[in-house]
């Protein structure tokens, strides 16, 4: 096997096996939105990172923090639906960051690889970066677990028993800022919901409990990583989307197989 | 402000205040630049029954919502007995059906870092729902998930149990069962109830003092005092005579369908009891507050 995909199956891994267990928080607290709104907030992070003169990384963070904040604030208001200022947030921001990404004058990656990632030319220094990042965003979520967990099945319970739920939601939303910044590079902003929401749907049959789940859709995540760059390697065809079509190919596992089991 | 003082008064022996659970005073509520409730003092005592009645859009929801602290009130204050342990059944839980998990892991986290410590087949067996726990949540019907909630919030140990509308999508046997189980649960445990409700009949039974909400307090006191008052009677005449779907009474304001206050021409009559005198109407008196 060629180096090129050793690193790409080794990242791509990585950032399953943790996009997997938030990807079961982003359903629980049906925020699949969410992610849209982040990955949107991606591209200006990177316009703007690169007009401020710091790392795509770091701009994709900051943005995705800022993204965060203001729709806690938002919320606070209460005039609009959730959703409504979502799509607001959401494509304020995507337009922003096209209109910015307009003004680097032609930046390296270029826009085809924002929006549909280039896994297959991830540096040994990506590999190290997404495991660094992915064993923080793990330990914090370790610490969140308990209060994240209580706050996804019942917010207003979850405060009258203590919780602080204001501060754990922004920690996740802030975590899930970090993974949609590492997931960009692999699957590109218009997939990265995807690697989120399809691995832990495909599980949810399967699990009995919501640790399980998390497990679960971590390997399912790293599976689809590993069938989607198979395919790609062998029908030659773009590795972002392979990965979500073998994450697809799960879900329908997932959705057959336990009816199957039950006959 | 004679008004203010109308909520607590009746019904309750002067100078008992040391048991006092929780207590709301001179609360005012304004959601959208309109004042939503007006509570002069509203509290509970220990091992007491209090029950929030109202109509629609009355505001019991929203007292009990200031009193667990989960909505700031524009003025007042709510005092709580240090170190209240509070159990809180909620009238739904937001829970996705995407997340897989039991009756028993649900309890479990009643108290965090002591899901393994936790007597919860006793406290299930107490609720009466002891089958479904190894069941998944969002498989409960309506009555058993009413328990398990109420289990939920008696895994706390609390010396408070807050129940808005405990009787929710239960059938009527059902609902008569589950006030009889709260009786039953404050006896055993001496813990306070407050307790929000629109079935009138049964909730009275299991009551020792009702709180009579129109977005102010009506009227408060043992529910035999309370259903003769004739601002009880003005507010639930009908409805308690048995028709449910309409309701209609003399006030100083009416209702838009979706419960909110319409303005109500001046001179009407109210619904405070003719020999207290009459308060300003509570609307009027604080405009656009916030």
């Amino acid at each position: 096997m060629d180096d090129f995909l050793i690193r790409a199956l080794l990242g791509g891994m990585g950032i399953a096996l943790i996009s997997g267990p938030l990807g079961a928080f982003v359903s629980w607290r049906r925020m699949a939105f969410f992610g849209d709104t982040l990955a949107h907030g991606a591209l200006l992070g990177i316009a703007l990172g690169y007009l401020a003169g710091i790392t795509a990384d770091a701009g994709m963070i900051l943005i995705g923090l800022a993204i965060a904040a203001i729709l806690v604030a938002l919320q606070r208001g209460k005039n609009h639906a959730s959703d409504t200022l979502l799509a607001i947030v959401s494509h304020w921001a995507l337009a922003l960051g096209l209109v910015a990404l307009s003004l680097t004058n032609g930046y390296g990656p270029g826009l085809r690889t924002i929006l549909f990632g280039d896994i297959l030319s991830a540096s040994w220094g990506d590999v190290a970066w997404i495991a660094g990042c992915g064993a923080g965003v793990a330990i914090a979520l370790l610490f969140l677990w308990r209060p994240l967990l209580a706050a996804a099945v019942d917010e207003e319970l979850a405060r009258v028993e203590g919780v602080p739920v204001a501060w754990v939601s922004f920690a996740f939303m802030a975590l899930l800022a970090v993974v949609v910044a590492l997931a960009m590079k692999m699957v590109g902003i218009l997939l990265v919901t995807a690697l989120l929401i399809i691995p832990a749907a495909a599980v949810r049959p399967l699990a009995a409990t919501p640790e399980g789940m998390a497990a679960m859709s971590a390997v399912a995540g790293s599976l689809s990583v590993a069938g989607g760059l198979w395919g790609s390697f062998r029908f030659d065809t773009p590795a972002g989307p392979s990965i979500v079509v073998a994450a697809l190919v799960l879900f329908a596992l997932g959705a057959v197989v336990p009816a199957f089991l039950r006959r | 402000m004679p008004e203010l003082r109308r909520g607590e008064g009746l019904g309750v022996p002067v100078g008992n205040n040391v048991d006092i659970l929780i207590a709301a005073s001179g609360l005012e509520v304004v959601r959208g630049g309109r004042l939503i409730l007006t509570v002069g003092e509203a509290n509970v005592h220990a091992g007491e029954v209090v029950t929030l009645i109202g109509p629609n859009g009355a505001g019991k929801t929203t007292l009990v919502r200031a009193m667990l602290g989960l909505l700031h009130p524009g003025r007042g204050r709510i005092d709580r007995r240090p170190g209240l342990r509070i159990g809180y059944m909620p009238q739904r839980l937001s829970l996705d059906r995407a997340m897989p998990l039991t009756v028993e892991r649900f309890l479990a986290m009643a108290v965090p870092g002591r899901g393994g410590g936790l007597n919860i087949g006793a406290v299930l067996e107490e609720v009466g729902a002891e089958r479904v726990r190894k069941q998944p949540f969002q498989d409960l019907s309506g009555g058993e998930l009413q328990r398990v909630l109420l289990a939920r919030a008696l895994l706390r140990g609390p010396d408070l149990l807050v129940l808005d509308e405990p009787a929710q999508g239960v059938d009527f046997t059902g609902q008569a069962d589950l006030y009889r189980l709260i009786g039953d649960i404050r006896d055993r445990r001496g813990c306070g109830v407050l307790l929000v409700s629109h079935d009138l009949h049964l909730v009275m039974a299991a009551t020792d003092r009702v709180i009579c909400l129109n977005t102010h307090v009506c009227c408060a006191g043992h529910p035999e005092i309370v259903t003769r008052d004739p601002a009880y009677l003005a507010l639930f005449g009908r409805q308690a005579a048995g028709a449910f779907a309409v309701y209609h009474h003399d006030h100083d304001h009416g209702h838009h369908p979706d419960g909110t206050v319409a303005p109500w021409p001046p001179g009407r009559g109210g619904c405070e009891p003719e020999p207290i005198t009459k308060g300003p109407p509570s609307h009027s008196g604080h405009p656009g507050d916030g």
